[in-house]
């Protein structure tokens, strides 16, 4: 019973925000206005891309994309045209450039750092520490035959 | 030697904890614009009202100005109105405004009903010549410079603080060229 509502939401997909009549007739260009618009961030909502969102600027953007690809842009000059007007910020993947090295480096370098620190630790042999007894050994012969006589039943 | 690698862990984190904290206190909504130091994008927009004339780039060439993204339906443009009034009564700076997105058609009636601080206004109904400065909501103002390029972009209503912290001085620095 439960395996109905389970195989439901397994199949269905995310709703998408784009209408109708948004869409194009061709539907190679409206393929590639739907994959633009997911990487372009909406900026009102700023955590759902273009596609997804429902805000009014978000479905102006869609129309823009649309249009520029319809006047004969790329992808890429479809992109760079958003970019332009809105920053890197846009983008949902932040491009691979130098101000960005460090929010792309920085997991890789931060595990590089946290499997040196393991390796240091378990690979090395441990240096053994002389035991050093906190009892005086007459303390530590009269603990052992407390201990011995209490262990018997 | 052993005791900093000991503490390394602890070190680390307060490196990432100050690395978050500065990130946490960006807010994402201010976004730099992309268009400072860049002229205004070349545009005529038409009249709120028939019979008006039109607002083109041409009218900011040679004087400094503000332009004042608004709309009628916007609440936060109600806040910074008053601010927007006494500049205009006190002639400092000319204001431009670029009324955004009024499908409805409410901008005359409102600046009518409410008094408006602009010299000249442009209709954006569809909200493409905003798309064109990088607007992402209202209110936005921008401060042109006598080469009709952008000087300065302030996403949100502009309060008296912020007038005389950003506003403010970059006017003065702007007079004093020639």
């Amino acid at each position: 019973m439960l395996l109905l509502p389970v195989a439901l939401f397994a199949l269905s997909s995310p709703v998408r925000a784009v209408t109708p009549d948004e869409m194009l007739k061709d539907p190679v260009l409206e393929a590639r206005a739907r994959a633009i618009s997911q990487k372009l961030r909406c900026v009102v909502c700023q955590n759902q891309s273009i596609d997804d969102s429902n805000a009014p600027l978000a479905h102006d953007l869609r129309i823009l994309v649309r249009e520029r690809l319809t006047s004969g842009d790329t992808d890429a000059q479809t992109t760079s045209f958003i970019v332009a007007r809105y920053g890197n910020f846009v983008l949902l993947q932040p491009p691979f450039q130098l101000d960005t090295l460090l929010l792309w480096a920085g997991p890789a370098i931060f595990l590089m750092v946290t499997a040196l620190g393991f390796w240091r630790h378990f690979a090395r042999p441990s240096v053994a520490v002389p035991a050093t007894s906190p009892f005086t050994r007459d303390e530590q012969e009269r603990l052992d035959a407390l201990l011995n006589s209490g262990s018997s039943p | 030697m052993q005791r900093l690698i000991g503490l390394s862990p602890l070190i680390l984190f307060l490196i990432v904890s100050v690395g978050l904290g500065l990130g946490l206190a960006n807010d994402p909504r201010k976004m730099p614009s992309t268009l400072i130091d860049k002229p205004i994008p070349s545009f005529t927009l038409p009249p709120l009202e028939k019979g008006g004339a039109n607002f083109s780039s041409d009218d900011l060439k040679g004087k400094i100005a503000l332009l004042n993204v608004f709309a009628p339906w916007c609440g936060s443009c109600r806040v910074e109105h008053p601010l927007l009034m006494a500049l205009a009564r006190s002639g400092e700076v000319p204001i431009y405004g670029l009324n955004w997105k009024d499908q409805r058609g409410d901008g005359a009636r409102w600046l009518a009903a409410n008094r408006s601080p602009y010299v000249r206004v442009g209709d954006d109904r569809s909200g493409r010549f905003g798309i064109d400065l990088g607007v992402s909501g209202v209110p936005e103002t921008f401060v042109i410079d006598r080469t009709a390029r952008i000087r300065l972009r302030h996403a949100g209503p502009v309060t008296d603080e912020i007038w005389r912290t950003s506003f403010a001085p970059l006017l003065a620095d702007l007079e004093k060229r020639r």
